[in-house]
C-alpha cells in the first residue's frame, strides 16, 4: 500500500540529481547536433539537384515517422554487424541527435518558405552570394518565425531522453531503474523522476516563452 | 541467411507484433480522444477548479516523458492497490500523455471558432449544450483534424515504448529476434519500416480522407 518514505527519498536523491546532469548533458549534445544537422537538411532540399530533395526529403518523413527508441537500437546494433563499436553514448546521441534534426529541418523549412519572395530577389538583384543571401539576409529573418518550433524541440528532446536507458546510458531513467531493483522501491524513484522531470522543463518552456518575446522585441518584430 | 530466408523464418512474429501494435495503437487512440475533448473542454470552463484540474492533468503530462509515466502507471499504480495488465498500462499511459497534447488542440480549436458563431447561437436561444454539441464543435472538428494526424504519428511511435514493459508489440518482437540471430540490420530495419508503412500509408492518408469528408459534410469543400 501506500508508504513513502521521506528518509529513503533523501537517500537516493543525489544519486537521481546527478543523472540528472547526465540527462541534461545528453539533451544538450543532441539538440547541438540536432542543431546544425538539421540545418543541413532543410537546406539540402533547397538545391536545385531534384533528386537529392527527394531523397533527403523521403529520409526526414522516415525518420520521423518511426519510433525513436527504434532508431536508438538500430544505431546501436547495426554497428557491431559491420565491425564497427559505438559505446552507448556515442550511438545515443548519433539516434536522437539524427531524430530531432529531422524535426528541426520541417521547423527550419517553413522559416525558410515565411520569408517574402522580394527578399530573394533583392539579394539577386544586390549580386549576393549564396551563402552571403543565407547567412546575412534570410537566416536572420527566418529565425524570429522558427523559434517557438525550436524551443518545443529543446524540451522535447529533453523528455526523450529517458529512452537513451534501454542501451544503458546512465541517465535518469536509468538510474531510477537501477534504484528500483536494488531496492525493490519503485514508488520513490519513479515519482522523483517525475517530479525532476517537472522541475526542469515547466520553467524552461515558461524561460523560452520570455526569450521568444525578447527576440521579436529586440528585431523590433512584435505586434 | 539471405533477407528472404530471414522473412520466411521470423515474418510470422514480425506479423504477430505488428497486430499487438495495431491494437495498441487503436486503444490508445480512443483514450487520447476521449482525454483530449474531456480535458480540453474542462480547460474552457467558467470553473476555476474545474480548469485547473485540466490544467493539472495537462502539464503533468506533458512535463514529463511518456516512459516515465508507463513506468509510473505500471509499477507504481500497484503500490496505490490498482494493478494494471501490462497490456493495458500500455495504452493507457499512451492514451494519457498523447491526451494531454490532445486537449490543447481541442482548446485551441474551439477557441478559433468565429466568435460570431457563439453569438447567433446565443441569439437563437440555444442551450449552452446544444451550442457546443451542434454548433462550436463540429466546426472545431475541422480545425482540428490536421494536427490530429501529427499526433495519431506521435501515438503509433509512443506505442513503440510499450516493449519495454514487455507487452509483445513489433518493437519488442524486433528485439527478441535480434538477440537470438544478430542480425540487427534485418531485424531492426524490418520493424522501422512497417511502422513507416503504418504511419505514412495507412494513419496519414487516412487521416486526409477523413478531413476531405467532414469538410464536405460541413458544406466547406
Amino acid at each position: 500500500m501506500f508508504d513513502w518514505r521521506w528518509d529513503f527519498t533523501f537517500e537516493i536523491l543525489p544519486r537521481l540529481l546527478w543523472a540528472t546532469m547526465n540527462t541534461l548533458l545528453a539533451a544538450g549534445i543532441g539538440y547541438g547536433i540536432a542543431l546544425v544537422l538539421g540545418l543541413v537538411l532543410a537546406l539540402a532540399q533547397r538545391t536545385p539537384y531534384w533528386p537529392l530533395t527527394l531523397i533527403v526529403r523521403e529520409f526526414v518523413e522516415f525518420i520521423r515517422s518511426t519510433p525513436l527508441v527504434l532508431q536508438i537500437f538500430f544505431v546501436f546494433y547495426v554497428g557491431p554487424q559491420f565491425g564497427i563499436r559505438l559505446d552507448p553514448w556515442t550511438s545515443g546521441m548519433i539516434a536522437i541527435g539524427l531524430h530531432y534534426a529531422a524535426y528541426l529541418s520541417e521547423v527550419y523549412r517553413a522559416g525558410l518558405d515565411s520569408i517574402p519572395k522580394g527578399q530573394w530577389e533583392a539579394c539577386r538583384a544586390l549580386n549576393l552570394s549564396a551563402r552571403r543571401t543565407y547567412f546575412r539576409i534570410i537566416i536572420p529573418q527566418a529565425l524570429p518565425a522558427s523559434l517557438p518550433g525550436m524551443g518545443n524541440y529543446l524540451v522535447g528532446i529533453f523528455k526523450d531522453t529517458p529512452m537513451l536507458s534501454v542501451i544503458g546510458v546512465a541517465e535518469l531513467m536509468h538510474t531510477a531503474n537501477a534504484l528500483g531493483s536494488e531496492t525493490y522501491r519503485f514508488l520513490e524513484p519513479y515519482t522523483m523522476v517525475g517530479v525532476i522531470f517537472l522541475a526542469i522543463s515547466l520553467p524552461t518552456a515558461a524561460g523560452l516563452r520570455f526569450f521568444e518575446a525578447w527576440v521579436r522585441r529586440t528585431l523590433g518584430m512584435s505586434k | 541467411m539471405s533477407y528472404l530466408e530471414f522473412l520466411a523464418t521470423y515474418g510470422g512474429r514480425f506479423v504477430d507484433g505488428a497486430i499487438i501494435t495495431a491494437q495498441q495503437t487503436v486503444l490508445a487512440t480512443v483514450v487520447a480522444i476521449s482525454m483530449a475533448v474531456l480535458m480540453g473542454l474542462m480547460r474552457l470552463s467558467p470553473s476555476l477548479f474545474v480548469r485547473g484540474i485540466a490544467t493539472v492533468y495537462i502539464e503533468i503530462f506533458r512535463g514529463t516523458s511518456l516512459l516515465v509515466q508507463l513506468f509510473w502507471i505500471f509499477y507504481v499504480l500497484p503500490l496505490f492497490g490498482l494493478p494494471l495488465e501490462k497490456f493495458t498500462a500500455g495504452f493507457l499511459a499512451v492514451g494519457m500523455n498523447l491526451g494531454a497534447y490532445g486537449a490543447e488542440v481541442v482548446r485551441g480549436a474551439i477557441q478559433a471558432v468565429p466568435k460570431g458563431q457563439y453569438e447567433a447561437a446565443l441569439a437563437l436561444n440555444l442551450s449552452p449544450m446544444t451550442r457546443m454539441r451542434r454548433i462550436i464543435f463540429p466546426q472545431a472538428i475541422l480545425l482540428m483534424l490536421p494536427p490530429w494526424g501529427n499526433l495519431l504519428i506521435e501515438l503509433l511511435k509512443g506505442t513503440a515504448l510499450v516493449a519495454l514493459i514487455s507487452v509483445s508489440d513489433l518493437m519488442f518482437e524486433a528485439k527478441q529476434i535480434n538477440g537470438s540471430t544478430f542480425l540487427s540490420i534485418e531485424a531492426f530495419g524490418t520493424a522501422l519500416v512497417i511502422y513507416y508503412v503504418f504511419g505514412r500509408m495507412v494513419i496519414s492518408p487516412a487521416m486526409r480522407r477523413l478531413e476531405h469528408v467532414m469538410a464536405r459534410k460541413m458544406g466547406q469543400a
